[in-house]
């Protein structure tokens, strides 16, 4: 444990600090980290210099991780202090003032520097680039003293400048050496649009045009062009590109060409303990200059150092956005098409609007858009996926979004939506009910959107399509968080909470909420986590407080949408009697049932009960509970296993029964779900459960963490074991292990993603001491859950005790309300 | 505001929960809050009719357990972003027996 490896960072920005996310989340205990950032400021959204700059928003709101986060995290941070030398030899890197860090693993992540044309007078003071804080800064105190401004480069960085000077009340040129505007993105005919748009707003060009010399004495008066030409200025900013900034890898001898050359693991080719991500490194002869590829090889990078597992990075392909207001651009892939290609373009002068998509061989291959660009990343899916677009030809440019039905390729659903399609069935939240609140309320996150909007307040589902909305309409400035608070009522995340219940004995939810300073009296999400926590934590101690129960788990039953409610007796493993059968029929008849329904989980479903109906109707059934209605063990599908299948290897039935009877009691994070198969035929599904077993020739197969609802995952193998005892035993460490660290509402697919099936192995399978001290404490917990829950509440009703029962009880009266 | 019908004991009333009165075809859920005042509210979400005793309390507020919509108990109003009103009923405490009025 106290050796954990030391890991330095050069370089404290959006790619760096990325890959350290990462690479927290995958395993937050292994490694002590240093950063180093030349900047004096915490890792923020460089790409929200723009709107900064233009007024849209302001320097506190970008920042991205602020100095606390870094402590949290327990990271030393150096900031304001720039790495001069890497010493390979010594592992070790020194830093201007003389600091020295000695590391294990580096990762050089110094992004890139702005390109300054050598010509004469590029020295003089009021030249300067775009690139970061203290440029903005500056440009803000220019602005107030002097009136003229010109900006070299007419692509996506000089339009975004020139957009900003011309807010902040300067007159701006903008000069650009090629005639067609942002020429590395648009056609001739998207460019001339933009710039008539550009125009209008006030921005002046002098394109297809070289400059040749800065003017001035001190500082830049004016600028002279190849034709001999001359324009006045008193602040110019150059944005003619990008430079990989590969000077100190090149120094210590890592090979580098125009970046600092990483293989697919993002490990320079020279040293394998070195790594580099971002706009330094150079993959596969391609640096790049976007985030969205950064962050994609943030993640390789953290899969790779923290030995997660094979991950590769291929290489990106990459669209662009302008981020001007009331402009509209979006280009990707080859949007030139030269001779003789296939292109489909649609032209509204009138409306503004321009569309062209290059195709070949039925797939696209490249797409400008100007005006509208609402299909800009549908076209930008189907390009990287090679869709054939052959069928939708001739109404591709009227709308991508209402075609085809492709949506289900998950990724990226988001964006071929129809604006009007509804994004979270439960609220009935429109894709364009979510964009307006993100655009109009300027919101940034999913938990903002859940706020404003309640979409994915609910059953969650939806969550990932809403992250897919909310990164599409920020454009790449989108960054997923994933230590979020519970909710609104606290600042805390579920760690922080289940920690503090842990450290201070708390065994009440009201006492919770009071100790750790909640907001009012909590809500649907964070009471019934809390509740779940301290029952966990503290099995013996915790006091239930129904309260703070959902209206399924407080009444043991499924609430449906005429507020009656339906009832699931348990049927272990699927196996009936007919004497069972016989009860549920005479039950269903004598309540006048409406609805008698064979679940997907093996068992029978009585719907449509009256809630009074509930107590007495248990009585009758005299069968336990299912469970139906908790985040509790919900079925245990079996097959008929080698009881009876000619194939079957393992008596899967028996096993499955026995799991259900041993563990039937049991709450978790979320609900959970088991199934035996008798051989690898697997006709119990087992391997989308949560659970999954799997008989084979003289032993077991247990599966873990697949998911057969939302988002359908299937499981990975934990382990092969050749008895029965050792399935019981393995399932119930594994159980018991998620129901420690998972988080509320979080279900086993999600929770071991986000932990890593390698530490539940060593966990659960590897270390027999730790596997044994899990089952032990899911035994003391089974202890406390004695009780059926019907029984229970069947027992209340006897003796009238009102505090559980008489929620089930109306009280009638004998008056009519006049409507 | 004057018939007032005498519905329970306030104890007969969970803290933090509710009980759902029939008065003909309208049913009426009446809510004791954490420090025991009481209110009462038509059992019937604006949204879909969801019923309204079910949910979870949370200080004055009702959330609806169908949807979680958020309804002030006092004044019936829906927290935004949602909307709507739900119809409210005079209740209140009188030597321990709750009394409502449906003037
Ligand atoms: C009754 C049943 C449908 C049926 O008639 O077959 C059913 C009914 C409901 N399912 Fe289900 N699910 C039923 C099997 C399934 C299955 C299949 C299975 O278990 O083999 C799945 C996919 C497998 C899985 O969970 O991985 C399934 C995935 C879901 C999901 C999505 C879960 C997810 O993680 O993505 C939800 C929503 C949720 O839990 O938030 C859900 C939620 C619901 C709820 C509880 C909705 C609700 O909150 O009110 C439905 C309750 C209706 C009711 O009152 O009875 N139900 N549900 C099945 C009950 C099985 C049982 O005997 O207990
Ligand atoms: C105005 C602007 C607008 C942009 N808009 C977009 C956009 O809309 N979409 C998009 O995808 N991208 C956009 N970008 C590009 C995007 O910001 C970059 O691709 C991204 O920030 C690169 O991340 P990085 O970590 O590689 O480099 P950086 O974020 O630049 O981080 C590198 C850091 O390393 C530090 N450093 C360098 N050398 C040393 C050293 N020796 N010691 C210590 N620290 C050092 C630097 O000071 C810097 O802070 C924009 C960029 C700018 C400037
Ligand atoms: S899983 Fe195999 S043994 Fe079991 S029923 Fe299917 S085929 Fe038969
Ligand atoms: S019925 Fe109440 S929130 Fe939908």
């Amino acid at each position: 444990m106290s050796e954990k490896k030391k890991l330095v960072m050069i370089g404290n920005g959006m790619a760096g600090v990325r890959a350290i996310e990462e690479i927290l989340e995958a395993n937050p205990d292994m490694f002590d980290i240093t950063i180093f950032g030349a900047e004096k400021y915490p890792n923020y959204n460089r790409i929200m210099l723009s709107p900064v700059l233009a007024g849209d928003t302001t320097i506190d709101d970008i920042i991205l991780n602020d100095e606390q986060w870094y402590a949290d995290h327990g990271i030393t941070l150096h900031l304001g202090k720039r790495v001069t030398d890497i010493r390979r030899g010594h592992k070790k890197v020194v830093a201007e003032d003389g600091t020295e860090v000695e590391y294990d693993n580096l990762i050089i992540a110094t992004g890139s520097n702005p390109f300054i044309i050598p010509i004469p007078g590029h020295d003089k003071q009021g030249v300067m680039a775009f690139r970061d804080i203290d440029d903005c800064d500056a440009m803000f105190e220019a602005a107030k003293k002097y009136k003229k401004a010109a900006v070299i480069g007419g692509g996506l960085l000089g339009l975004e400048a020139a957009k900003g000077l011309l807010h902040l009340g300067m007159d701006v040129t903008v000069i650009h050496d090629q005639a067609t505007l942002m020429n590395m993105q648009l056609d001739a005919v998207a460019g001339e649009m933009l710039r008539a748009e550009l125009e209008e707003q006030g921005m002046k060009f002098r394109v297809s045009t070289l400059t040749t010399e800065v003017l001035g004495e001190e500082r830049v008066s004016g600028l002279r062009f190849k034709d001999g030409s001359e324009l006045e200025c008193d602040l110019l900013i150059m944005a003619v590109g990008i430079r990989p900034n590969k000077q100190l890898a090149e120094e210590c001898g890592i090979y580098c060409n125009r970046g600092i050359v990483v293989n697919d693991y993002m490990q320079t080719v020279t040293d394998p303990s070195v790594y580099s991500v971002g706009e330094c490194a150079e993959h596969r002869g391609v640096a790049y200059g976007l985030v969205a590829p950064l962050f994609e090889q943030a993640r390789v990078l953290a899969w790779q150092i923290t030995g997660q597992g094979l991950k590769t990075y291929e290489g990106s392909v990459v669209s662009t956005k302008l981020k001007i207001s009331g402009v509209d651009v979006f280009s990707a892939g080859d949007f030139m098409g030269g001779p003789g290609a296939d292109v489909i373009e649609l032209m509204d002068r009138v409306g503004g609007v321009y569309k062209k998509l290059v195709l070949e061989d039925d797939r696209i291959k490249g797409v400008v858009m100007f005006g509208d660009t609402a299909d800009g990343p549908t076209f930008f899916q189907w390009m990287q996926d090679g869709k054939d677009v052959s069928e939708l030809r001739s109404t591709l440019l009227f709308s991508a979004s209402g075609l085809g039905d492709s949506g289900h390729s998950g990724l990226d659903q988001a964006s071929q939506m129809a604006d009007d399609t509804i994004v979270c069935g439960c609220n009935g939240i429109s894709k364009r009910q979510i964009v307006d609140a993100v655009v109009k309320e300027g919101l940034t996150t999913r938990k903002e959107i859940t706020a404003c909007t309640k979409a994915a307040g609910s059953c969650g589902g939806c969550a990932g399509l809403v992250d897919q909305i909310l990164a599409a309409t920020l454009g790449t400035a989108f960054v997923e968080s994933d230590h979020e608070p519970i909710c609104a009522c606290t600042e805390l995340n579920h760690e922080q909470v289940k920690e503090q219940i842990r450290n201070r004995k708390l065994t009440m939810v009201r006492e919770v909420m009071h100790a750790l300073g909640w907001e009012g009296e909590g809500c649907q999400v964070c009471r019934p986590a809390i509740n779940y926590y301290i029952g966990m934590i503290w099995p013996e101690e915790a006091e239930d407080d129904r309260t703070s129960r959902i209206a399924n788990e407080r009444m043991h039953a499924n609430i449906q949408k005429d507020g009656t409610f339906s009832v699931i007796p348990r049927i272990y493993g699927g196996e009936t009697t007919p004497d069972d059968l016989i009860r549920i029929a005479t039950v269903a008849r004598k309540y006048n049932v409406p609805t008698v329904k064979i679940t997907g989980g093996q068992r029978i479903d009585l719907l449509g009960v009256k809630k009074e109906d509930l107590i007495p109707m248990w009585k009758d059934l005299n069968m336990p509970s299912g469970y139906a209605y908790g985040k509790a063990l919900r079925t245990v599908k079996t097959c008929v296993g080698s009881e009876w299948c000619r194939f079957g290897t393992q008596n899967s039935t028996a096993l499955g029964i026995h799991l259900e009877k041993e563990l039937e009691r049991m709450w978790f994070p979320a609900k959970v779900k088991l199934a035996v198969s008798g051989c690898p035929r697997n006709c119990a599904e087992a391997t989308i459960k949560d659970v999954g077993i799997v008989g084979v020739d003289g032993g077991w197969e247990i599966h873990c963490g697949g998911n057969g609802g939302v988002h359908v995952v299937a499981t990975e193998l934990l382990c092969i074991v050749e008895t029965a005892e050792e399935v019981e035993e393995i399932v119930k460490a594994y159980l018991q292990h998620y129901r420690e660290t998972g988080r509320h509402n979080e279900r086993c697919a999600p929770w071991q993603q986000r932990v890593g099936l390698e530490s539940i192995k060593a966990a659960v399978v590897d270390d027999i001491d730790n596997r044994k001290a899990l089952v032990e404490r899911l035994h003391q917990y089974l202890a406390t859950q004695d009780r059926d829950p019907w029984a229970e509440r069947i027992e209340d009703a006897e003796k009238e005790n009102l505090k559980t029962f008489a929620e089930y009880r109306p009280i009638d009266i004998p008056v009519k309300v006049e409507a | 505001m004057s018939n007032w019908i005498h519905i329970c004991k306030l104890d007969e009333i969970p803290k933090s929960a509710a009980r759902t009165v029939r008065a003909g075809d309208t049913v009426i859920a009446v809510f004791r809050l954490s420090d025991d005042r009481v209110r009462a509210v038509e059992n019937r979400c604006p949204h879909r009719q969801g019923p309204l005793a079910d949910g979870i309390i949370s200080g004055d507020d009702i959330l609806c357990p169908l949807h979680n919509w958020r309804i002030h108990l006092e004044s019936g109003e829906v927290a935004p972003p949602d909307s709507g009103c739900v119809k409210t009923y005079a209740v209140r405490v009188e030597d321990g027996q709750v009394m409502l009025s449906l003037g």
